[in-house]
């Protein structure tokens, strides 16, 4: 069962990853929400483990796994098609992605894979313990935060 | 009869002047609080992260690691003009040469080894507020780390706020010998209120400021816009923050909100100092924040 929900949420994020990869370029809007909805997936993932690590929520070594498992696969699709020209905070009114980050995509890629390298970590410490799961994310949060810090307008 | 009126009204002119002269003067800490055992530099290590030194005096762009450079250089914009912050790092460019009591001196009351004030940028209305023997610690720790032969840049300030001796009045307007959190609270609380308003000096950012740039006391952490112009810096007040205590100390142990966002901007460089706080410490700055008065 644990098994089946777990290649479930596998397929489920493959199916949102091959969606950028055959398309050539979206709408500079649908690339924003695109790419809004996939960091809320990511944070929704995260949710579980982050519950975890808090002490809020038991710790299960499935249920922890199954979320690390789904992360890690968001997090191959981050530097994807979303970042097309002309969706900047110059470009849309509710954009919160800085020009500066199509300024730079050698190091908004090391970024990514950062966070590549800090999620396949999470999927190791997951199924560990409690203790492995609460070291990784602290890896996981300065990955996210290195990108966010860069190129993420602050919120109003 | 006229000479004896000018003469009257020059009188006057030097009083007056003699007058702000007084007002004005920088005033050092007293000898009996400089004065004490030596500091320890690995406790000064935790002191040095909960008062944010490393977030404005590193280079700009750089990262905040375990020894970071204090270089200076990072620009910070303001009603007023635009402030750099200087090189304090271990060299002769930083603060290399000075002494412990001139460093407690410029960091907790203002005032330069020359006598000259320095611009409340430096939040020294709140560094004031610190335990002399933790700022003898935080300064032991600041003599290990890696010097910088940076040159610090000179501020960017337009007539009036060019003259330095007019923050004398400031001071007297804007120094407190006091908590801003009056009243009864909890031990956690009380350890948490040393954290938040003496050393991690949340109040500079969370704080709107009146028309002088002196903090508004009286909506204390209610949220304030962003110096920089980029949005505001939110109301962290219970009216503002419905977060459980759990929440915010998690959020400044690892950066992750409630839903699992991270910190942006400038607090992200708050959290990574905070994270290098014991879970005890950032606990009681949770406990602090559920505290103190909700302001809408």
């Amino acid at each position: 069962m644990i098994h089946l929900r777990r290649s479930a949420i596998a397929a489920a994020a493959l199916a949102l990853l091959a969606a950028p990869l055959s398309a050539e370029v979206f709408e500079p809007k649908k690339a924003q929400e695109l790419r809004e909805s996939h960091m809320k997936l990511m944070g929704a993932h995260l949710g579980v483990l982050g519950t975890m690590a808090k002490g809020e929520m038991e710790y299960d070594a499935n249920v922890a796994s199954a979320a690390a498992e789904a992360l890690a696969g968001l997090a191959q699709g981050t530097n994807g098609n979303y970042w097309v020209e002309g969706s900047s905070t110059e470009d849309l009114e509710d954009s919160r992605a800085l020009p500066e980050l199509w300024q730079d995509m050698e190091d908004v890629g090391q970024k990514a894979a950062a966070l590549r390298d800090a999620t396949q970590a999470m999927q190791e410490a997951a199924g560990t313990d409690l203790a492995a799961l609460q070291g990784a994310m602290k890896s996981v949060g300065d990955a996210c935060g290195d990108c966010h810090k860069a190129y993420r307008k602050p919120e109003e | 009869m006229i000479a004896r009126a000018l003469g009257a009204g020059a009188a006057i002119i030097l009083l007056g002047a003699a007058g702000v002269w007084v007002i004005t003067a920088p005033e050092p800490l007293p000898a009996a609080m400089i004065e004490g055992p030596p500091g320890d530099a690995q406790r000064g290590a935790t002191i040095f992260a909960a008062a944010g030194c490393a977030a404005c005096h590193i280079a700009p762009e750089a990262e905040i690691d375990d020894a970071p450079v204090l270089s200076g250089g990072r620009a910070f914009a303001s009603p007023f003009g635009t402030f750099h912050a200087p090189n304090i790092s271990p060299s002769p460019q930083g603060v290399g040469d000075w002494s412990d009591a001139e460093i407690m001196d410029a960091v907790m009351r203002g005032v330069a080894p020359s006598g000259a004030h320095y611009y409340p940028a430096l939040p020294y209305t709140a560094y004031a507020l610190v335990e002399p023997q933790d700022m003898r610690d935080l300064i032991a720790h600041l003599r290990t780390l890696p010097p910088s032969e940076a040159e610090s840049l000179p501020h960017e300030l337009p007539f009036p706020f060019s003259i330095r001796r007019m923050v004398g009045i400031w001071k007297r307007l804007n120094m407190s010998d006091d908590w801003t959190l009056e009243g009864e609270i909890s031990p956690q609380a009380t350890r948490g209120r040393y954290i938040a308003e003496a050393l991690a000096h949340c109040g500079e950012c969370h704080t709107p400021r009146g028309p002088l740039g002196g903090l508004d006391r009286s909506r204390w952490l209610a949220g304030a816009e962003n110096p920089s112009g980029d949005g505001r810096i939110p109301n962290i007040t219970p009216a503002g923050l419905d977060w459980s205590e759990e929440d915010i100390a998690y959020y400044l142990e690892s950066g992750f909100t409630p839903d699992f966002d991270t910190a942006g901007g400038e607090m992200a460089l708050v959290v990574e100092e905070m994270g290098r706080l014991t879970a005890e410490d950032r606990a009681a700055v949770a406990a602090y924040l559920k505290s103190v008065p909700p302001v809408e």
